[in-house]
Parts: C-alpha cells; sequence; structure tokens
C-alpha cells in the first residue's frame, strides 16, 4: 500500500497532470482579478487549498466577457457568502502536492550520477522557491510610514487592518501609553476593560466598511447624528458593502460608548478619517480613535528631505528619493540614508522601499511628503537561493547535453542525424559558412 | 562557366545586393525642389516626450498618431509631403496646414458625430477616411465631451467607439500643441512681432513695476507689453515641444524651455504671471523677487532666429530658410553638440528604416526556404541563409544605434520587446540552420522575425517608440537581465512553436517531409524547448527579485507575471510529458504549438486586462490579432492531430 502511495506520488503522470492545473489555476486567477480585486483572488485562488464555486464563477464569467460574450459579472455582495463550496484545487493544494511528488521522485529514484546533477539541483531549487513563497504568505507582512519633512516616525501602520486606539500621555507627555484593540475582535455589543484604563467600552454600533460624512442641513434630517458626544455628533455614518478594487480600501466605522463610575459619559464615533477624540470626565487624559494598525519599533526614522523629479515638459517621474535619519538608540546607530526607487534601506529585519511621494501646497513653504512601504519578510532571501541553484542546475543540464551533442557531431557521421538531443548553442549565432552538402 | 560563378557566388550576391539595398537608405534625399532644406531643419534637437529628440522624429512620430503613416499623401493632390514637411507647414502656416486632411477618422459614429459625410462625392479629393483640422473644428466642443464620457471608463471596458473618440482626441491635441511650437498663432510675421514685443519691454516692464510699487505707470505701455504676453502664455499652456535651449547648460542642461516661456522670460516670466491670474501660487517672497527681475532678461538669442526661420520657411524663401537653419545650428555647437549629434543620428536612423528593410528581406528568405523544399536545390538555400545574415545584419544594426540613441538594453516597451523577439528568433533560426542544413532554421527565422517586425510595426503608431521610462522602470541593470531573458524565453518558445507549425505545414501540404525531415525537426523542438524553460524560468525569476528590490514583495500574482508563470510550467509540462512517455513526435508538436499561444497570451494578452503593474501597451486592434493568432494554432493542432500522417516514407511503407 505505502509502496503505491509512493509509486503514485513519485510518478511524472501526476508531475504533468499537477502542472496542467497549475496551468489553469494561474489563468482563472488571472482573469478573476478584475472583478473581485487582486485580494481577494489572492485568498481565493492562490492561498487556499480549494478555489471555490463562486471565485470560480467570476473567472469564467470574465472569460466569457473577454469572448465578446454579453455575461454580466456577480454582484459585489456575491463574493462574500459563505459557505465556500470547493470546485477546484487551490494554490496550496497544486503547490503542496507538486512539492511531494518533486521529494518523492528524488527519493524513489535517486542515484547520484554526474549526468543527472544538474537536474537534482533544479529540483532543490524548486523546492526552496516553492517552501519560500509558503513561508512568505505566512510570515511575511507589509505596511507603511508616512511622514513629512521634518517629522519622525517609530511605528509604521497598515492599512488593511484597523485598530481601536485608546492613548494617554506619560512621563510628563515624553511618551504615550497606548491600548489597543484589533478591529477584528470588536463586536457589536462586546464590552473591552484594561487595567490601566479607567473607563468601559462597549461598542453600539460597528461597520467593516462604512461611508463617514457631515451631517448635512436639510438633506440628512431623517438621518440621526452617529453619536451623541465628539465628532459624531455632526457626523452620520452610513454601512457600505466591502471593497474590491485594489486602490480603495475599507474603511470601517464604530459607535462606542464609554462608562465609567458605574454611568454611561455618552456615545462616541470613531473612525480612521477622523482626529483623534478627547474624552471627559472620569475618562479624562484619554484619546480615542479607529485607527490603520500601528506597528511600533525601537528605532525612528526621520525625513529629512525628499526629492522629486519629473523628465522635463512631461508628467512622468524620473526618480522619487527620501533621504532619512536612522536612530536606533539600543544599537548607539544614528546614520543618514538615501531610500530610492530599487534602493530600498534593510533595517532591523525590514524593509524599507519608496512607496508615494507628495507635496502640500497650502502649508507655509510646502513640505514634501513620503510614504515608504515597509515589509517584513524573514525569508526573502529563499527565492534569491532557490534562484541561483534552478540557473545553475538548468545550466549545467544544459552544458552536459551540449557537450555530448556536439562531440557526436564532430565525429564523422551523417549531418543530419545526431542520436540525442540537439542543443543550440548560447550566445552568439554562428557567422561561418556552412559546407555545401 | 557563368552558371557556375553564380552558383557559387550567386547567394553571397544576393546578400551584397540587399545590403546595399537596406543601405541606400542611409543616404540623404535631395533638397526639395523649392530647395528649402527641411531635413536640415529636421535635425536641429528639441526636448520632446521628456527626452532630446530630433524635429524629424517629433514630425513622423505625430504623423503616425494623428494619420497612421510617416508620410502625408492627400487623394486629389499628386504630392507627398514628408513629416517635416508637414510639421513646418503645421507650425510657420497655420492656415494652410488645417486645410490639409491629415486626421484619420474610421468609425463610423464618429464621423456622424463631425456631421462628416460617409463620402463627399462633390469633393474629388475626399476619400471617406482623411479630414482637416478646419473640418473637425466646429464640433471640437462635442468631441471634449464624448472624450470626458470615455475617459470616465476603464481602460479595458471601452468600445471601440469610445477608443476611437479618446485617439481621435489625443491627435487632436497633439496637432494644437504641435502648433504652438514656434509661431504664435496671432502673427502675420514672427519677426515683425517679434521686434514690436522686443520695443515694447523697457516701458511696459517699467510701467508693470510702477504699478506693483504703487506708483502712477503707463497704462498704454503696459498693455502692449501684456497683450503680447498673454498670447505667449497661451502658447506655452498647449504644452508644445521645449525649442529653445537652456541659457546655462553647464549647470541645467535639462532645462529646455517653450517656445512661450522663452519670449515670457525677459518681460514677465510664466510663473509670475500664473500667480498673477491666481492659476498658480507663488510664496510672496518669490513673487516679489519676480517682479522687481522683470525685463532684466535679454531676449533668447535663438528666439529671433527661429523667427526668421518660420517667416521665410512660410514664404518659401529657400535662402533665407537655409540660412537661419545653418545659423541656429551654428549657435548650438559647441556648447550643445552631444545634443545636435543624437539628433543628427537619430534622424539617419529615422530614415534608414533598418527594421522594415529586415522585414522585407526575412520575408523574401522565407519564401526562398518554401522553395528549397520542393526543389532541394541548395543554391536556393544557399541564397536564403544569406538573405537571413544580411537581414540579421541590419536588424542587428538597428538594434545596436536604438541603444546606443536611448542608452539602454534592447527591450524597454512593449514595440522594442516585439523587435527583440524577432532578434532573438533570427539569432535562433540562424543555429538551428548552421547544426542541420535543411532549411527550417531559415524558414522559421524569416516567417517569426517577419511576423513579429510587422506586430512591431503596428506597435510603433502608438508614438514615440523611445519614451523615456517611469522612475521604477529606470534601471539599466533589470531592463538588461530579467526583461531580455524573459523575452529570449518568448523568442524561444516561439521558435518551437513555429517549427512544430512547419511540421503540420510539411506534413499536411504535400509529401515534404521526409523521415530525416521529420527527425531532425522533432529533435529541433525539443532542443529549444529546453533552452526556452531555461529562459523563461530565469527570465521570470529575476522579475520576482527585481520586484522585491522595489517593493519587498517577490511574487504579487500580477497578470503579467502569472503570464511568463503559464509559459514556464507549460514548457515544463511538455518536457515532463516527453520524459514520461506521454507524448511522441506527434504529441511534442502539437503541445509545443499551444506554446505559440500560451506565450502570445504571456506578451499580449495579459496587458489587455488592464488590470496590474505591467498594463503599459493596450491596444485594441491587437486584441483581434491575438485571437486570430490563438484561432489560426489551434487550427493547426487539429490538422495536426487528425489529417498529419507522419513522415512522407512511413505513409508509403503503410500504402
Amino acid at each position: 500500500m505505502a509502496r503505491r502511495v509512493l509509486d503514485f506520488l513519485s510518478s511524472l503522470r501526476l508531475t504533468v497532470t499537477l502542472l496542467v492545473l497549475g496551468i489553469v489555476l494561474v489563468f482563472l486567477g488571472t482573469l478573476a482579478q478584475e472583478p473581485m480585486g487582486l485580494y481577494l483572488v489572492q485568498e481565493r485562488f492562490f492561498k487556499s487549498f480549494f478555489v471555490d464555486a463562486v471565485a470560480m464563477n467570476a473567472a469564467v464569467r470574465k472569460t466569457a466577457h473577454l469572448f465578446a460574450l454579453q455575461v454580466a459579472p456577480l454582484p459585489p455582495e456575491a463574493y462574500f457568502a459563505r459557505p465556500l463550496i470547493p470546485v477546484f484545487p487551490g494554490g496550496y493544494l497544486v503547490g503542496g502536492l507538486l512539492l511531494a511528488n518533486l521529494v518523492a521522485a528524488h527519493v524513489r529514484r535517486f542515484k547520484f550520477a554526474w549526468g543527472k546533477s544538474g537536474i537534482v539541483l533544479t529540483h532543490v531549487g524548486l523546492i526552496l522557491l516553492l517552501l519560500g513563497q509558503l513561508l512568505t504568505d505566512l510570515m511575511s507582512r507589509e505596511s507603511q510610514m508616512s511622514f513629512r519633512e521634518g517629522e519622525t516616525r517609530n511605528y509604521s501602520e497598515d492599512f488593511a487592518k484597523h485598530e481601536l486606539a485608546l492613548v494617554t500621555d506619560v512621563e510628563g507627555g515624553e511618551r504615550e501609553l497606548v491600548v489597543a484593540v484589533p478591529s477584528t475582535l470588536l463586536k457589536e455589543g462586546g464590552e473591552f476593560r484594561h487595567e490601566r484604563v479607567p473607563f468601559t467600552l462597549r461598542v453600539r454600533q460597528l461597520a467593516p466598511n462604512a461611508n463617514v460624512r457631515r451631517r448635512a442641513p436639510m438633506v440628512d434630517t431623517n438621518l440621526p447624528p452617529a453619536s451623541s458626544q465628539g465628532a459624531g455628533a455632526g457626523f452620520v455614518m452610513l454601512p457600505l458593502p466591502p471593497s474590491l478594487s485594489m486602490d480603495r480600501r475599507d474603511q470601517p466605522a464604530a459607535v462606542v460608548e464609554v462608562e465609567a463610575g458605574g454611568g454611561s459619559l455618552g456615545t462616541w464615533l470613531v473612525a480612521p478619517t477622523l482626529l483623534p477624540q478627547r474624552l471627559p470626565g472620569a475618562a479624562a487624559g484619554w484619546r480615542i480613535e479607529l485607527r490603520p494598525t500601528r506597528y511600533y519599533q525601537p528605532f525612528a526614522l526621520t525625513l529629512l528631505r525628499t526629492k522629486h523629479e519629473i523628465y522635463r515638459g512631461t508628467t512622468t517621474p524620473k526618480n522619487f528619493e527620501s533621504r532619512v535619519e536612522l536612530d536606533h538608540p539600543a544599537q548607539g546607530e544614528r546614520r543618514v540614508v538615501d531610500i530610492y526607487m530599487n534602493q530600498p534601506l534593510r533595517h532591523g529585519g525590514l524593509t524599507f522601499y519608496q512607496f508615494q511621494m507628495g507635496r502640500e501646497q497650502l502649508e507655509a513653504g510646502g513640505r514634501g511628503t513620503s510614504a515608504l512601504q515597509v515589509v517584513r519578510n524573514p525569508s526573502w532571501l529563499g527565492p534569491y537561493l532557490g534562484t541561483v541553484l534552478v540557473f545553475g542546475g538548468l545550466m549545467v543540464q544544459f552544458l552536459i547535453h551540449l557537450v555530448a551533442f556536439v562531440g557526436r557531431r564532430s565525429r564523422p557521421s551523417k549531418p543530419s542525424s545526431p542520436s540525442n538531443t540537439p542543443s543550440p548553442r548560447p550566445g552568439t549565432p554562428a557567422t561561418s559558412k556552412p559546407a555545401v552538402a | 562557366m557563368k552558371p557556375h560563378f553564380l552558383q557559387r557566388w550567386g547567394a553571397l550576391l544576393l546578400a551584397v545586393v540587399a545590403l546595399a539595398w537596406a543601405g541606400s537608405k542611409l543616404v540623404p534625399p535631395s533638397a526639395r525642389r523649392d530647395g528649402l532644406d527641411v531635413a536640415a531643419m529636421g535635425r536641429l534637437p528639441v526636448v520632446f516626450n521628456g527626452r532630446v529628440q530630433p524635429f524629424d522624429s517629433v514630425a513622423r512620430n505625430s504623423l503616425l498618431q494623428i494619420r497612421g503613416k510617416q508620410t502625408l499623401r492627400e487623394a486629389g493632390s499628386g504630392r507627398t509631403l514628408s513629416a517635416m514637411e508637414w510639421l513646418l507647414e503645421l507650425m510657420t502656416q497655420p492656415k494652410a496646414a488645417n486645410e490639409r486632411r491629415v486626421f484619420r477618422i474610421d468609425h463610423p459614429d464618429l464621423k456622424s458625430l463631425f456631421g462628416l459625410p460617409m463620402l463627399d462625392a462633390s469633393d474629388p479629393a475626399d476619400d471617406g477616411k482623411h479630414y482637416s483640422f478646419n473640418k473637425l473644428a466646429p464640433n471640437l466642443e462635442k468631441l471634449r465631451e464624448q472624450s470626458a464620457l470615455a475617459r470616465e471608463k476603464a481602460d479595458a471596458s471601452r468600445d471601440p467607439y469610445e477608443q476611437a473618440v479618446l485617439k481621435l482626441g489625443s491627435a487632436v491635441t497633439l496637432y494644437m500643441r504641435l502648433q504652438s511650437t514656434i509661431h504664435p498663432p496671432n502673427a502675420t510675421s514672427f519677426a515683425g512681432q517679434l521686434a514690436d514685443y522686443a520695443a515694447s519691454i523697457p516701458a511696459g516692464t517699467a510701467a508693470f513695476r510702477a504699478r506693483f510699487a504703487g506708483r502712477d505707470f503707463d497704462t498704454n505701455a503696459l498693455t502692449r507689453m501684456l497683450d503680447h504676453a498673454q498670447t505667449y502664455l497661451a502658447m506655452h499652456g498647449m504644452e508644445p515641444p521645449l525649442v529653445v535651449p537652456p541659457h546655462h547648460p553647464e549647470r541645467e542642461r535639462d532645462n529646455w524651455m517653450r517656445m512661450g516661456e522663452a519670449l515670457l522670460e525677459s518681460s514677465v516670466p510664466v510663473a509670475l504671471l500664473r500667480h498673477l491670474i491666481n492659476e498658480e501660487q507663488l510664496p510672496d517672497a518669490e513673487a516679489s523677487r519676480l517682479i522687481a527681475q522683470a525685463g532684466t532678461v535679454p531676449l533668447h538669442p535663438s528666439l529671433a532666429l527661429f523667427a526668421r526661420m518660420a517667416d521665410a520657411g512660410a514664404k518659401g524663401d529657400a535662402t533665407g530658410f537655409n540660412a537661419a537653419v545653418a545659423e541656429y545650428a551654428g549657435t548650438l555647437s559647441p556648447t550643445f553638440s552631444l545634443e545636435l549629434s543624437k539628433a543628427a543620428r537619430e534622424q539617419v536612423f529615422n530614415r534608414a528604416e533598418p527594421f522594415y528593410s529586415a522585414m522585407v528581406l526575412y520575408m523574401v528568405a522565407f519564401v526562398l526556404a518554401g522553395v528549397f523544399w520542393f526543389t532541394l536545390s541548395e543554391p536556393v538555400r544557399r541564397a536564403a541563409w544569406w538573405l537571413v545574415m544580411a537581414a540579421f545584419v541590419v536588424h542587428t544594426a538597428g538594434l545596436l544605434t536604438r541603444m546606443w540613441l536611448e542608452g539602454r538594453p534592447p527591450v524597454t516597451n512593449l514595440y522594442s520587446s516585439a523587435v527583440f523577439i524577432g532578434w532573438g528568433a533570427a539569432a535562433l533560426g540562424l543555429v538551428i540552420e548552421r547544426f542541420w542544413r535543411n532549411a527550417l532554421g531559415l524558414a522559421v527565422a524569416g516567417l517569426l522575425s517577419f511576423a513579429t517586425l510587422i506586430v512591431a510595426h503596428y506597435l510603433a503608431q502608438a508614438g514615440d517608440t523611445m519614451e523615456m521610462m517611469r522612475a521604477v522602470l529606470d534601471t539599466n541593470f533589470w531592463l538588461a537581465t530579467h526583461v531580455v531573458i524573459v523575452t529570449l524565453g518568448y523568442a524561444s518558445t516561439y521558435v518551437a512553436g513555429f517549427l512544430s507549425l512547419l511540421w503540420v505545414a510539411l506534413g499536411v501540404g504535400g509529401r515534404v517531409l521526409t523521415p530525416d525531415l521529420s527527425k531532425s525537426l522533432v529533435r529541433m523542438v525539443y532542443g529549444i524547448l529546453c533552452f526556452a524553460t531555461l529562459f523563461s524560468f530565469t527570465g521570470t525569476v529575476l522579475g520576482g527579485i527585481w520586484a522585491d528590490q522595489s517593493w519587498g514583495r517577490f511574487w504579487g500574482w500580477d497578470p503579467k507575471e502569472n503570464g511568463a508563470l503559464i509559459i514556464v510550467l507549460w514548457n515544463a509540462l511538455i518536457l515532463h510529458a516527453r520524459w514520461g512517455g506521454m507524448v511522441r513526435e506527434r504529441g511534442i508538436h502539437l503541445l509545443s504549438i499551444a506554446g505559440n499561444i500560451v506565450t502570445s497570451w504571456s506578451w499580449f494578452g495579459t496587458n489587455m486586462l488592464g488590470i496590474g503593474l505591467h498594463s503599459y501597451g493596450f491596444t485594441d486592434a491587437a486584441f483581434k490579432g491575438l485571437m486570430a493568432f490563438a484561432g489560426f494554432n489551434l487550427l493547426a493542432m487539429v490538422a495536426g492531430a487528425l489529417v498529419h500522417r507522419g513522415p512522407a516514407g512511413a505513409r508509403a511503407a503503410t500504402a
């Protein structure tokens, strides 16, 4: 039995089948990006064991649309319907089986021969690449650090996640004490207490995506103010369906009630678009806000200056560059670094990439602003190693064949019947005059 | 004696003739009948699209975008205008230029939007496709509205009408931009107007400064100067090419100016003028500084020369025109000799059209290779070999010249990828031919390079093919490694696919496919597929590494990345299926033909989805082409599976 399983796992037939499935999966996952958006596609096609019926439906509809058939795309809500019915193997299943197939084939048939060394090397490299991608999926974290010239940041923000943050000044305003609740833990009716916070929070209303806007006189008369206290008293909160677009993220909003000393202090509207709001009475000294999740670091970056060059007479960007000062007291490090396109800063397990750049026109002097993409990816070296191995392996195999082929060709035999794999010579083409046959 | 000589040297002679033909285009054309040396003006450098280029390139690329051709031949009148002659007219004689039928309109709805007749029988020059600016002018507001509507839609969801609207909209904009390059719109004589403007500056700027100092000022003097200034600001606002060289090339070599801007710097500079009419905000200190400085910068010396060029060009005064052009070129050297020589080189490159010559030669070579299989005449094969060699030499020269002009690796955009795939295919075809000598490599080189150069030809209609690279792409290292290697991966997969197409054609079409030919074909395909796997894999992961360097994301499932991945998987699939004995000769060929579709999807299809990082080359007509090509390959696969009965020898044996 175990033998039969191993036979099956190590067979070339399985390899070919998996390659076919992989091709179909990648193709469908590409097409589904237009209707579903890249993030959802990654979740439902590539970072899952199965593709579900809804995702498959979206991809098939897009394919039909490509061939000018009149098919309407699914309504956005449909993508969030549950349960998910598996209909096709997903990225993790195909990738995992390919990995098993590779390992099994080498375990089962491994006999070292110089003639096969390239193949072995190639496959070890592939294993590294597949594992590397899996590790990246599991461990990498992306966030952004945005600041104006002159500002210092010791945290980056993850705009895909939010947190309800309670902040108070400590050490005479030198530092802040932050108690944060990830928005995924918020539930309508949920209650939060913390030993260092002198009040209780109760979630009255919650929307994963909402339009928060000023309450218009005349127009919004039948929409009540979002909350009794704070900014929300002049705002309305309108829940929205989840956003699918690649460049528009969900903007959550919540209404929370603050309770202290057995009584209610009122309700507050919190949303990422609102500034932090000061709480009164028993909660005095505390500020409340719903903001993109922050990752604090033991070091800080200060944006010294930005450079935004465009090609003369066009709007095409030529270069974005941020000069930052890195200050890491614990390591006694303090230096100035230029971050620009294709030239990131690697520090403390994080990599900082130049991401966006702007300029405030209205503020005095028009200070430049810059956003850095901050990536934590402990397995970043994996793909580099894998690539080197696969490339090396393919080259070795290629050269082995080439030497054999050229060796055979140089022996006096009929020129049109080489008996093994012919491989063209890499590099420059032959230019000498061929002999007349 | 004679036939022997031809057999021996005929093929080589053919190549020499082919090269001489291609080289003959390097010779400058003779001057125009009226003696106006327009080509000399075409050689002058300007800055457009963010790069230094000759007027000639501006003219050719613009006419391509507006009219779809690099020359202007009007129905009715027999004369053909070169792009540069057209541009000169457009820049200096707006009235005459606006009567030229330069706008190509094909979409019937678009014609009815402008109230244009399908075909005006009363007008012998009307061909129902080309229209003058004057014909369109009354309805430009409608075009603007329609363009705004079309722009609101996502790229991929625009229908052909909306695409036609946007294309015409950008053609009209480009036309109007070019019109403001040199000559102010309201001047009968630029030199005359320039003299009047220069005369108005001292009193005008004095009045200007007095006004801001709160003193009495001469209203007439100020108005006289500002009337000019208003015109020049409008000219500058049209964003025409930058024709006036910078004052201080040693510090700011890129700081070329537009004509309007250069005219204004001597009275009220653009930034100040815009600040005063509330179009732009300047800090107060900066505004005061500019007001105090108004009128202190002398007129740029090149303005007078451009005025002479424009006036003489408009009048057809050859002596005056040629002298002004020569004098202006003289003022540029030696300070701008780099720009001068670069522009001159590019003009020669434009004229030589090396890729067009190569395309013709590849086609002839392909035909000769076909003749070989029916005649098995070795001299014919040698002729084909030398023709492909000649085409390859021209192709390589063109590629190297482009790299020299751009200062870039060979592939920078979709256009250059097509040129490079053709080049790679020809190189591979020649290598194959060197080993097998049965004209298969030549046929593939000829056909594939011809086809990709045709594709390049159509892609060039989108405009400047030497456009500047956006910030993230501005890295010669990754362009030279990832892009070049992945493109070679495309080229080799196509070569394998086209060899398999030949297998179908030879096997279905007649008894040409001998067992020998058949055996060598499958070996070639296998060898090339190994090669293709190496290149497509390496190129794809190098792209990942580039992405990791730029964004910290090795793999992002972007459509173009996925397309490249599919090519790698497809090639790996063919190889593994062969090693597992799942496919033999026929199977390998059929799968390798499907590789053509897979590669085309990655090369073009992914750009048509209108999403992702690489959606830079969306072309609507290309979609139909892609579908036709995919359909053709599917048909070939069916034919290969059902009709093809293997090599002729085997058939004879079973018969």
